[in-house]
């Protein structure tokens, strides 16, 4: 301080020595120095505001001038990025990538956001939790913690999962749904522990304590274990007290239950999978391409370096003109390698061209224009839900046109999950006359194909809309209008049980114990809607709420359970009134898929005891009494029938009971009952085993599993089976399963018919060992071999390893369709996934790429608008790199004849321009609008599919071909001009060629060439090609024109008007290397035409000749010969109904039984 | 999720089917949306192949004939000059054509060999001359050329944008810098043939690019001495020569235009061409030639072209014949179902 001090009166002394510059005012004191401080006017005025208080930075610091701190720099930390994107912006070219950018990332966000707004929706849910003292309040589910007790209600979604302690019914059992989980639709029944049923209200909860230790969390949706301590015992978890998230509540008023998983520790979340980022093969492939063209660029770019610093190095010093003296570093004589390696930089830019990055922005463009038609498809518009198709991502377009492998989700998508009660056998009578799709396609067949075979399907059922068919005299089918089910579930058409005049058949009281059975064997519960009266079934599977509509059809109406009881109101005749019956229901077998079967055991109004048996045919048979085979010969022939008609069969039975017989047996079920450890099961499956044998048949059913409307021919055109039949291999041991599936493959080698077609069926406990490592290859390569595998029981999880091992290991495109929660992860795995829009949520759809609103739109998606955009994509990205490579390389020739200085013949607008406008448009017009065929052809030759999946248009050989032609097409250009413009006057006056000259010319051959060789491409001229084809050439002109009015133009100043225009040596020019470039690919077209044609060639070919109208018989072989022949599955089954009509109609003789309508 | 959702089969309530709803939603009918848009859909059908190719032959042949003949007609004399014109003795023709004091006059004689019809056109060609050099091309200012007041905007003209003490040059660029300097006087019989060296540029260059005001300034001034010094009282817009020449050649061989001849040449007329070989061509081994030649409609001297046609036109007849014993060899019937894949398939088995 003092050191500082005494330097200032040093200067003060100095200061002395000047007269102006150091003046001090006189006037005025520290003290009223101010804004409002007299003297010189303007101080304190506009401009003159400036007040500095000295030494006092109290006063001054509120002013707030600006800190002494400098900056030079253009940007700081916070305004780099914005500021220096903003002057990147400033150049046109940045602008187009940053819309290249935005362009891709919309459909992406706008899908997130969806999904958001989803998980928002779901967050938000509320739910009523114990809040402390016996009160429940609701609560949002994203605020539910581990530990909370909830209550949930009928028909809502568990919040997390749960562990059940009790439920409305006394017995703690509750009924759940586990669409979202397993897709299974059928009710699966949970139980609480005994311990917990005593809390069955809010109240109890205020001293609710208890422990529970368990699992750490995991995918595994059917095991749990854990402990349960609770009032200083422990009890044994298992899965069959654990409610699921995304599983639903039914049939139960309440639950409460305590949290056990949230969130994402949930076996549903842990279940889901990534949504991954999907791009089609295509466009990996052209990834490939682009490498490959940037590696030319790359080399070329070098060679231009290297010629660059070699000419620099022994030329340039000759060269006086360029006054090589002054250089700069960029082009050094002495310093050739350094000038050389900035010069890459300066050739990258320059040869640049050759990567086609408006391809992207194109590609981006065609495939949101190739989704809008997709969106706007009148033919994939769903007139019941009002849904058209979406394609919720535009980029796996072409993806459709490649596709190998369907998967695909059974419940919901292919069939509606609806059975209709079609047809029964009773006592060895069959009764029912409808007719399963199955017997109506055969019989559609029959009758307009007469004996060829060969007639399609798909014509069938488009073009024969008769009701009523006539096959040969008695034999009809109803088809049509009469078929329509008036009440859903129920379908069975015969007037001999109807309005009861069932009573009036010989065999009436086995009708009636038939009809019983069907009334009284099941666990449904009926459900009355208050608002008609009306009853509904909530049943298990809906197999049994398809009997119990039938029961109540022929007058056996179940309308009530308790406890202990079924009520029936029957009502035998439709002159009698109803009479309420009450059945007690002593004993309840369950159905399980190791049992088959179904066993009520009740006591009727008069005290008998009956047993009523429902069950898989072989099962029931097994256990049938020696008087109880009467109708065993007519009913197994029956069920056959109904096997061959597509139908599910189940065989009905019945057994009478007396006391004693069966209280002994009550007793040692009891016991099994409440005996308990691990082998409570099989005791109770022994005990069951005791009292289900003696059975008396009284008849079988069948129903149909009725599929979504089209699905049948939607599947055979896509030729991909699927049958409807499930099995369960029981808990195998991994060995057994390992032989099994060597067996499997043996016995499908072995096999020698080629038309033996063989399904593969696992279940979801094999298939975990199936899947895993070492065994999954060796399953992969069995199912190749089958014509279909079904896989049930499987959990989302499975579902999506699945599609994956298909995925890698045929390494093909796959395809999943699903409409349910638990096929997102399958959707989410696979090349495509699609999502049934429809009943089912919003899960599968918001994870799929496309979704439609029925399994049959699929076709149309595939065959039609799969197809297109495979070849339009295909086609669009091989002219692309065409005509970029076509473009490019003249640029880069051009250098060897210019010292490799880097300059260009063409005007940099010319350049600017070639992608963006002068030949952008036509290839867009190509990528949207080419058709090969019309939609109809696609949908009638699925032949032509194949196209895709064989990857034609996408395959080396034509990309390298169309490369070949680009490099071809710029030789020609660049030297046909080049000798053409060589030295000599070009016009009559005497003028040469300056490069201006040359450059436009050149660039002219270039776009009639591209331009041309487009057209040449096309097979599909509207109006919009046309214009865009031929717009594009004249754009040329037009352009050239305007440019060369302005100045900018430079050398191409009135090129057009004054230089090139009157110069016939420039249009025939253009004329020759026009000509000279497209001929190659002329000739190539024209011979594979002629020697080699591809399908859509010939089929081109016939519609052009109108062939198909004049030989109208060769080409509905051909369309039927399109198709492959199919093993199995529908189609088989029509073919294997028509055989056997067929043979039925040889034999002639008036033993001839098809059901008659009367 | 409603409860209809839940798939069980709940029967009998008869509810009823779904009413259609939200047709609203149903996309509006029109041909371009279900891609249905009329239009042509040309075959290459045998008839086509061979009709295009005829046709293209049938207007190519004659094209090539008509250019062959006129390329013939031209008549072109030219006189390469740079080694003749160095004094016999010279090593060096690097430190002689450098040296300002040598005079550099040379005579050459030339003979006519055939009838030249006027207008002749006297053209010098330069040979591996990089005029198409980056460097070169772009060392110009285009604005300076037109616009007297803008003289001062050399941008891109470096290195010879100013002098050394900061002037700027107009017209400023290496390209007017190295203009060439050889002069061509034709005598024929001891008559002078007078050049014409007007309109020798494009009309809309003298109009529009080099300004009639605007005139040289510093030009050449440099200790760097390059092509021809300008005379500073011409515009810009009459200096022929300089607008011929700041319109760049695209190949390192080229020919620009001199002058024009308005007499008529005869045979075996000998031209004795004097001529003052300024311009260094020796420093980078560049040949020049002095050119006579008339012109027809396609330009100069030009064989290629009609070669190319003829070629071009002649393939496309033998095209038209080889794709006629094609299909009369292999004859593939339009339409022919047994070339579809699943019949070719079934056939192979």
């Amino acid at each position: 301080m003092a050191r500082s001090g005494r330097r200032r009166r040093d200067r003060m002394r100095w200061s002395n020595l000047y007269t102006f510059s150091c003046f001090r005012a006189q006037h005025g004191h520290a003290g009223d120095a101010g804004p409002s401080s007299d003297g010189a006017g303007a101080v304190g005025g506009p401009g003159f505001s400036r007040v500095v208080y000295c030494n006092n930075a109290a006063l001054q610091k509120p002013l707030k001038y600006v800190t002494n701190y400098i900056t030079t720099t253009k940007y700081n930390i916070i305004t780099f990025f914005p500021k220096a994107i903003f002057e990147q912006f400033r150049r046109v070219a940045n602008l187009y990538f940053l819309l290249t950018a935005i362009l891709s990332l919309t459909p992406e966000g706008l899908e997130d956001w969806r999904r958001f707004i989803q998980d928002m929706k779901v967050n938000n849910r509320k739910v009523s939790v114990h809040k402390g003292d016996g009160e429940f309040d609701y609560r949002h589910w994203e605020d539910l913690c581990v530990g909370d007790v909830v209550r949930v209600e009928k028909d809502q979604f568990f919040p997390a999962d749960l562990l059940l302690l009790s439920s409305s019914y006394e017995d703690g059992i509750c009924y759940v749904e586990t669409m979202n989980l397993d897709g299974e639709t059928n009710l699966k029944v949970k139980r609480s522990l005994e311990a917990t049923l005593p809390l069955e209200e809010d109240e109890s909860f205020k001293d609710f304590q208890a422990v529970i230790r368990c699992e750490d969390p995991n995918p595994s949706l059917y095991t749990f274990t854990g402990n349960f301590e609770y009032e200083r015992q422990v009890y044994a978890l298992d899965p069959s007290q654990i409610l699921l998230r995304d599983s639903k509540l039914r049939n139960t008023a309440f639950i409460y239950g305590v949290v056990i998983f949230t969130g994402h520790d949930s076996k549903v979340m842990q279940n889901s999978t990534e949504s991954p980022s999907k791009r089609s093969r295509i466009e990996k492939k052209m990834d490939l391409i682009i490498y490959i063209l940037f590696t030319v660029l790359v080399l070329i770019s070098i060679i231009s370096s290297v010629g660059f610093a070699v000419r620099i190095k022994f030329d340039l010093p000759n060269w006086w003109y360029l006054q090589p003296q002054k250089s700069n570093k960029l082009d050094d004589p002495s310093r050739p390698a350094l000038s050389g390696i900035f010069h890459l930089i300066t050739a990258l830019i320059l040869y640049g061209y050759l990567i086609p990055i408006s391809l992207y922005v194109s590609i981006e463009l065609v495939k949101v224009l190739q989704a809008h038609f997709i969106n706007q498809d009148i033919h994939m518009f769903d007139e019941e839900t009002g849904n058209t198709a979406q394609a919720r991502t535009s980029n796996l377009n072409e993806e459709l046109g490649q596709v190998h492998t369907i998967l695909s989700d059974k419940t919901g998508t292919l069939t509606c999950n609806q059975m209709d009660f079609l047809k029964c056998s009773i006592a060895g009578v069959s009764y029912g006359v409808g007719s399963s799709e199955v017997e109506l396609a055969a019989a559609k067949q029959m009758a307009s194909g007469a004996d060829d075979h060969d007639i399609p399907l798909q014509d069938i059922w488009e073009e024969n809309n008769e009701d009523e068919i006539e096959l040969v005299e008695g034999v009809t089918f109803s088809v049509g209008n009469n078929r329509k089910p008036s009440i859903k579930g129920f379908s069975f058409q015969d007037d001999r049980l109807m309005q009861g005049n069932w009573t009036k058949e010989p065999n009436s009281s086995t009708i009636l114990l038939f009809f019983r059975i069907l009334a009284l064997c099941h666990t449904a519960i009926p459900e009355i809607n208050e608002a008609t009266g009306s009853i509904a079934y909530e049943a298990e599977s809906p197999d049994e709420g398809a009997f119990l509509v039938a029961a109540k059809e022929f007058g056996f109406e179940f309308f009530k359970r308790t406890q202990s009881s079924v009520f029936v109101r029957e009502k035998h005749t439709s002159s009698e009134g109803t009479i309420e019956r009450e059945f007690k229901i002593l004993n309840l077998l369950e159905f399980n898929s190791k049992r088959k079967r179904m066993t009520v055991i009740l006591q009727d109004e008069d005290g008998q005891i009956l047993l009523f048996c429902k069950g898989a045919d072989s099962i029931i048979f097994d256990r049938l009494a020696k008087n109880g085979r009467m109708y065993e010969v007519d009913t197994t022939r029956h069920l056959n029938e109904y096997g061959e008609a597509g139908l599910r069969t189940l065989a009905l039975s019945y057994r009478v009971l007396d006391e004693s017989e069966y209280s002994s047996w009550n007793a040692e079920f009891l016991k099994a009952k409440i005996s308990i450890g691990p082998d409570r099961e099989l005791q109770l499956e022994r005990v069951s085993e005791l009292i289900e044998r003696e059975l008396i048949l009284v008849g079988a059913t069948a129903v149909e599993d009725k599929l979504q409307k089209g699905v049948p021919q939607c599947i055979d055109r896509l030729r991909k089976q699927a049958l409807l039949s499930s099995l369960t291999t029981e808990q195998v041991a991994k060995e057994s399963l390992l032989s099994q599936i060597a067996n499997g493959s043996q016995m499908v080698k072995l096999e020698k018919d080629p038309d033996a077609a063989f399904a593969l069926v696992i279940d979801g406990k094999a298939l975990a060992f199936v899947l895993e490592d070492d065994m999954k290859h060796m399953f992969l390569n069995l199912a190749i071999e089958c014509a279909s595998v079904i896989c049930c029981r499987v959990s989302p999880k499975q579902k999506a390893l699945v599609t994956r091992l298909v995925k890698e290991g045929i390494g093909q495109t796959t395809l999943a369709v699903g409409d349910g929660a638990n096929d997102v992860g399958m959707i989410q795995e696979a090349d495509i996934g699609v999502g049934i829009s429809g009943v089912e949520g919003m899960q599968a759809v918001m994870a799929s790429d496309f979704s439609i609103s029925q399994f049959r739109f699929l076709e149309r998606l595939l065959v039609v608008h799969g197809h297109w955009c495979y070849k339009r994509i295909a086609q669009m990205i091989c002219y692309f790199f065409y005509k970029n490579i076509c473009f490019g390389l003249t640029i880069f020739y051009f250098e060897a004849f210019a010292g490799f200085s880097g300059q260009s013949v063409y005007d940099d607008w010319f350049m600017l321009l070639f992608n963006v406008v002068l030949t952008s448009l036509p290839v867009i017009s190509l990528g949207v609008f080419e058709q090969d065929v019309s939609s109809e052809i696609c949908l009638q030759f699925p032949a032509l599919y194949q196209q895709g999946p064989k990857n034609l248009f996408f395959d080396w050989y034509r990309i390298l071909g169309w490369m070949g032609n680009g490099l071809y097409s710029s030789l020609a250009i660049f030297f046909l001009n080049l000798c053409i413009f060589y030295d000599q006057a070009i016009r009559d006056g005497g003028q040469t060629a300056d490069m201006a000259a040359v450059g436009t010319a050149m660039f002219t051959c270039i776009i009639w060439a591209v331009n041309m060789q487009i057209a040449l491409t096309m097979s599909h001229f509207t109006w919009i090609q046309h214009l865009f084809v031929w717009g594009s050439i004249t754009t040329w002109y037009l352009f050239i024109l305007a440019y060369g009015m302005t100045l900018r133009s430079r050398d191409n100043y009135q090129i057009l008007l004054e230089v090139l225009g009157p110069a016939p040596i420039y249009w025939a020019a253009t004329l020759l290397v026009t000509a000279a470039c497209n001929i190659p690919y002329l000739i190539h077209i024209s011979y594979q035409r002629s020697c080699k044609p591809l399908d859509h060639h010939v089929i081109q070919e016939i519609k052009y000749l109108k062939k198909d109208v004049e030989d109208q018989t060769m080409w509905k072989r051909e369309r039927s010969k399109a198709r492959q022949k199919t093993k199995i599955g529908f189609t088989a089954r029509v073919d294997a109904k028509i055989k056997q009509i067929k043979g039925k109609l040889h034999k002639k003789g008036p033993s001839l039984t098809i059901h008659t309508v009367s | 999720m409603d409860s209809h959702a839940a798939g069980s089969s709940s029967g009998g309530s008869g509810d009823g089917a779904a009413q259609p709803r939200r047709n609203s939603r149903k996309p509006k009918y029109s041909k371009f949306t279900q891609q249905e848009l009329p239009a042509c859909k040309p075959i290459l059908t045998p008839k086509w192949v061979i009709s295009v190719f005829v046709l293209v032959g049938v207007i190519f042949v004659p094209i090539g004939i008509v250019s062959l003949r006129a390329s013939q007609q031209v008549v072109e004399i030219v006189d390469r000059y740079d080694d003749a014109c160095v004094p016999a003795g010279v090593t060096d023709k690097l430190a002689y054509i450098r040296n300002d004091s040598i005079p550099k006059a040379c005579t050459r004689n030339l003979t006519i060999t055939k009838d030249m019809k006027q207008p002749i056109f006297v053209y010098y060609q330069l040979d591996n001359f990089y005029q198409n050099h980056r460097r070169y091309v772009k060392s110009r200012n285009d604005v300076q050329l037109r616009d007297k007041s803008k003289a001062s905007e050399t941008d891109n003209c470096d290195p010879e944008a100013k002098t050394v003490d900061g002037k700027p040059i107009v017209p400023c660029g290496l390209i007017a810098w190295s203009l060439f300097n050889d002069t061509y006087n034709l005598i024929r019989n001891n008559e002078t043939l007078s050049v014409d060296k007007k309109d020798i540029s494009w009309k809309s260059d003298r109009d529009h690019k080099f300004g009639s005001h605007v005139f040289p300034m510093n030009f050449q001034k440099g200790p760097l001495q390059g092509g021809k010094i300008l005379d500073s009282k011409i515009p810009l817009s009459k200096q022929e020569d300089l607008i011929v020449w700041m319109r760049t050649a695209a190949l390192p061989t080229f020919r620009k235009l001199y002058g024009r001849i308005y007499v008529d040449l005869k045979e075996n007329d000998a031209i004795t061409v004097q001529l003052e070989n300024n311009y260094n061509t020796y420093s980078f081994s560049g040949k020049k030639k002095l050119v006579l030649s008339t012109a027809t409609w396609i330009g100069g001297k030009n064989d290629f072209l009609g070669l190319a046609y003829l070629t071009v036109g002649g393939i496309c007849f033998f095209l038209a014949f080889a794709f006629t014993l094609l299909y009369l060899i292999k004859p593939r019937k339009m339409g022919d179902n047994s070339y579809l894949s699943w019949n070719r398939a079934t056939l192979g088995r």
